[in-house]
């Protein structure tokens, strides 16, 4: 166990207790912040788009090209942009800063 | 046109697909709404080609797979579809409810099943200031009449198949300008190349970047802003098409009366009917204690569900339950 930060879209932070093996999206979804997480979590959308932390962005695995592909639907993609629900939480992200994007 | 039937199904997702069995083997007959230009929903539109492994018997079958095969099941019941077009109003006749679609067909019927989903898919339109002054006079999320850019400045945005298509098919009428975020397309190879060769030869122009704001008045552009890494940029246009993909919104189906809990639609669990005698809703769209959203879930929402809508069309006639693999009446009606 562990905890991520996630600041919303009107800059209010939140410690969500997050477990190892379920994914950053479900773990802000699950805590009632507003994320719409619209295809439950297959990458086939893009509505979990979140900002990583610029002390975080680089301790992330790599993004791979379906997520590429699937933030090409997104807007305001940045240099730090990740959709949530191919994030997977391990004890090494305990700790993780993120923002959600706007909608 | 105006037409008559059972029950009109909205949404031709797996869930409605096996609603239009589960009416037909109860002699009951079906039209479907859907807002998508094809059958499947969303394992059609956004997930074709990923494996489902949750569907009992099936160990593993692409989404695609699975509305062929749910269409091939329901084909016997000969269901009317009604494509490229969402049910927009409903209102309550006598003994039957009047369906409205969004290109003015009406559907007289007496039962109202809603298994849409999320929703109906619309068009991601991306989130500028202003945009809706200039939707549909010179920001468009589909084409249908080409000639309006003859000689005009266009510029295409996104990265898919849609982006692609139409600056190849606009590049040889208008001077187009395509903007992606990155390099990389995710498209059919062809496409790719072509574009590519274009790109090489002047015929069309290709900028890295985001659009950030809309200059223009009356509805009409004059330019945009663009951001890539930090730097701003503008360019001169007429016309914007934005090619983001497609997202799901309830739309009209929250104006209908309802009872609604938060975007679902609220069901008794023995006959999935809504707080509205005759309208029912199954798969995704319901809600009611202990709901999972999955697609099992739904065939066995519609099983119920068509029960019921037999004593609404046939509130004289006694419903003889039988199987599948005895009844002669049913291998009759199967075809088999």
């Amino acid at each position: 166990m562990g905890a991520i930060i996630v600041k919303d879209r009107e800059d209010k932070i939140h410690t969500l207790i997050a477990e190892p093996g379920s994914n950053i999206m479900e773990v802000i979804r699950d805590a009632g912040l507003d994320i719409e997480a619209a295809c439950g979590g297959c990458c086939a959308c893009a509505t979990c788009h979140v900002y990583i932390s610029n002390s975080w962005i680089d301790k992330l695995t790599d993004i791979d090209d379906d997520e590429e592909s699937m933030l090409d639907q997104a807007f305001n993609v940045t240099r730090y942009s990740r959709l949530s629900c191919q994030i997977e939480y391990d004890e090494n992200l305990s700790g993780l800063e993120l923002t959600l994007a706007p909608e | 046109m105006s037409h008559k039937t059972d029950v009109v199904i909205i949404g031709a997702g797996p869930v409605g697909l096996f609603a239009i069995f589960e009416l037909g083997l109860l002699n009951l007959n079906t039209h479907v709404i859907d807002n998508l230009d094809k059958i499947g929903g969303q394992c059609a539109e956004l997930y074709p080609e990923k494996p489902i492994y949750d569907i009992p018997s099936r160990s593993r079958v692409n989404g695609q797979e699975l509305a062929d095969e749910l269409m091939l099941q329901a084909k016997p019941f000969n269901p009317v579809f009604h494509l490229n077009q969402q049910a927009d109003s409903i209102i309550k006749l006598d003994d039957y409810w009047r369906v409205k679609t969004s290109s003015n067909e009406t559907i007289l019927a007496k039962c109202i099943v809603i298994a849409a989903g999320a929703g109906s898919f619309v068009p991601r339109k991306p989130p500028l200031e202003n945009i809706k002054e200039y939707e549909n006079k010179s920001i468009f999320y589909s084409v249908r009449n080409k000639s309006i850019f003859k000689n005009k400045n266009i510029l295409i945005t996104g990265g898919g198949d849609s982006a692609l298509d139409w600056t190849i098919d606009l590049a040889s009428i208008a001077n187009v300008t395509l903007m992606h975020r990155r390099r990389e397309f995710r498209a059919a190879p062809d496409s790719v190349s072509k574009i590519l060769d274009l790109e090489k030869s002047n015929k069309i122009k290709f900028v890295i970047g985001q659009v950030s704001q809309l200059k223009g008045s009356n509805g009409m552009l004059e330019k945009v802003e663009y951001k890539f890494e930090e730097k701003f940029s503008s360019l001169e246009i007429d016309y914007l098409l934005p090619f983001f993909g497609l997202k799901m919104e309830l739309g009209p189906i929250s104006e209908w009366g309802l009872n609604l809990n938060e975007n679902l639609i609220k069901v008794d669990t023995e006959k999935f009917e809504t707080s509205v005698p005759s309208i029912f809703a199954i798969g995704d769209i319901n809600s009611y204690p202990g709901k999972l959203k999955l697609i099992l879930s739904g065939f066995h929402e519609a099983a119920l569900m068509a029960q019921k809508c037999f004593s609404y069309c046939y509130p004289d006639k006694k419903n003889v339950f039988r199987y599948t693999t005895s009844s002669k009446e049913l291998h009759k009606k199967l075809g088999v």
